[in-house]
């Protein structure tokens, strides 16, 4: 075996290796956000997340506009705080804004959807680190059994 | 009668710590010197060949297959729920976590990590590291560095190799096959897939395993008893071991990167 077949051979293994990891981080993860990379904060308080995580995504009308950074609890209140991770290529929301933890088909993930509110001389805009004030939470499906029986039963 | 049985257990244990303590100095002494890339670069090359292109086969049919029976068994669990376009996050985080590192390393320990245990017992049996150590070559420098390089080069490589392959392996029976929607194959991955956690964590968690099976080799033939049986020996233990160790490690890494 010569030696510039080695290296040929050698070369070419190492070619295919980066090929392979090439595939797996283009195709197959999530490239993370499109668009600039830099991204602001914003900040919503719900009374109940149900199944949100970290990292779940936050959506406009479907489309994907940041990622949820953190969930912390309020020690005064004992209510989630959500910490939301927007691109900052999508920085004109209104403080009327509203969030909702909504699911995904019957049995998929939760996610934010974020609706976007009226404008006018008195809104202003919302800015790194507001809050959003007008938020539902997410609906808990045992809760509703309940509340459905517990109308059957008074009825 | 106590007595004896603690004095075994004991020189039980001072041989392995002996052993582990021979292993580290052989490592040290091979890997801490004055870099000569010019000296060396041709050796690393030869083994890279040798560790890395020759096990690029077994690599490529086992991936293909594993990723193929992963797609086939997952689809139908997957269809009893109606979730079969959850197939394409099932294969590649399987793959990516969890089959690719710890199959590669497997693999691995029996294909190049005997061949090395054989080979340098077989140099020690005759006599040609005395040899060289006689003609002022240094046999930690000129037999084991290259080949520990080339290991712990060379696995994180093929577990790329096997994972990406597995991952068409999956997308050849699930969407060609049995005919799960193949942009719901892809986007489903995309989104459950993080490049950090997944990929990173998997070339870490092999990187590591080349590092433990490939010493474990080198070592063992470093340290072979040089005879013919001694050498059997020595590589059945390399095998053995290694594939402990990686099953054991494994299990650690696990814990500390997806257990949180």
């Amino acid at each position: 075996m010569t030696s510039r077949k080695i290296e040929v051979l050698v070369g070419l293994f190492v070619a295919l290796a980066i090929a392979a990891f090439l595939l797996l981080s283009l195709k197959v993860a999530n490239s993370g956000m499109t668009g600039s990379g830099e991204t602001y904060m914003l900040y919503a308080k719900f009374e109940n997340i149900g199944g949100l995580k970290v990292r779940s995504p936050i959506k406009v009308g479907g489309v994907v506009v940041g990622r949820v950074r953190s969930i912390e609890l309020n020690t005064e209140e004992y209510s989630p705080i959500v910490a939301m991770e927007i691109d900052s290529q999508y920085n004109n929301f209104p403080e009327t804004s509203s969030v909702a933890i909504l699911t995904s088909g019957l049995l998929g993930e939760q996610y934010l959807g974020l609706q976007p509110g009226f404008v006018d001389e008195t809104v202003s805009i919302l800015k790194s680190g507001d809050y959003v004030e007008d938020t539902k939470s997410a609906i808990v499906l045992e809760e509703l059994i309940g509340q459905f029986l517990f109308n059957r039963g008074s009825n | 009668m106590i007595v004896d049985k603690l004095q075994q257990l004991g020189q039980h244990s001072i041989a392995k710590i002996q052993g582990m303590g021979r292993a580290t100095i052989m490592l040290f002494g091979a890997l801490i010197a004055w870099p000569t890339p010019r000296k060396s670069f041709p050796l690393l090359l030869k083994q890279l060949y040798v560790v890395g292109v020759l096990s690029l086969l077994i690599i490529l049919v086992s991936g293909l297959f594993i990723g193929m029976v992963l797609a086939l068994q997952g689809y139908t669990v997957l269809s009893k729920f109606g979730a079969e376009q959850m197939l394409g996050p099932l294969v590649a985080l399987s793959l990516l976590r969890e089959l690719g590192p710890v199959v590669t390393a497997l693999l691995f320990a029996g294909r190049a990590g005997s061949a090395l245990t054989a080979e340098i017992g077989l140099m020690k049996a005759t006599e040609q590291l005395s040899g060289m150590e006689m003609m002022a070559v240094d046999p930690l420098r000129r037999i084991i560095a290259p080949r520990f390089w080339a290991g712990v080069i060379s696995m994180p490589l093929l577990a790329m190799i096997f994972t990406a392959v597995g991952i068409l392996g999956g997308h050849l029976v699930g969407v060609d096959w049995l005919g799960v929607d193949g942009g719901g194959y892809w986007s489903a991955m995309q989104a459950n897939v993080d490049f950090q956690q997944d990929i990173l964590n998997g070339v870490i968690k092999s990187a590591v395993f080349a590092l433990i099976v490939t010493w474990i080799a080198l070592h063992k033939g470093f340290d072979a008893v040089p005879t013919s049986e001694g050498i059997s020996q020595a590589t059945t233990q390399t095998v053995v071991t290694s594939s402990l160790a990686v099953l054991g490690f494994d299990f650690i890494l696990t814990a500390v990167m997806f257990g949180g």
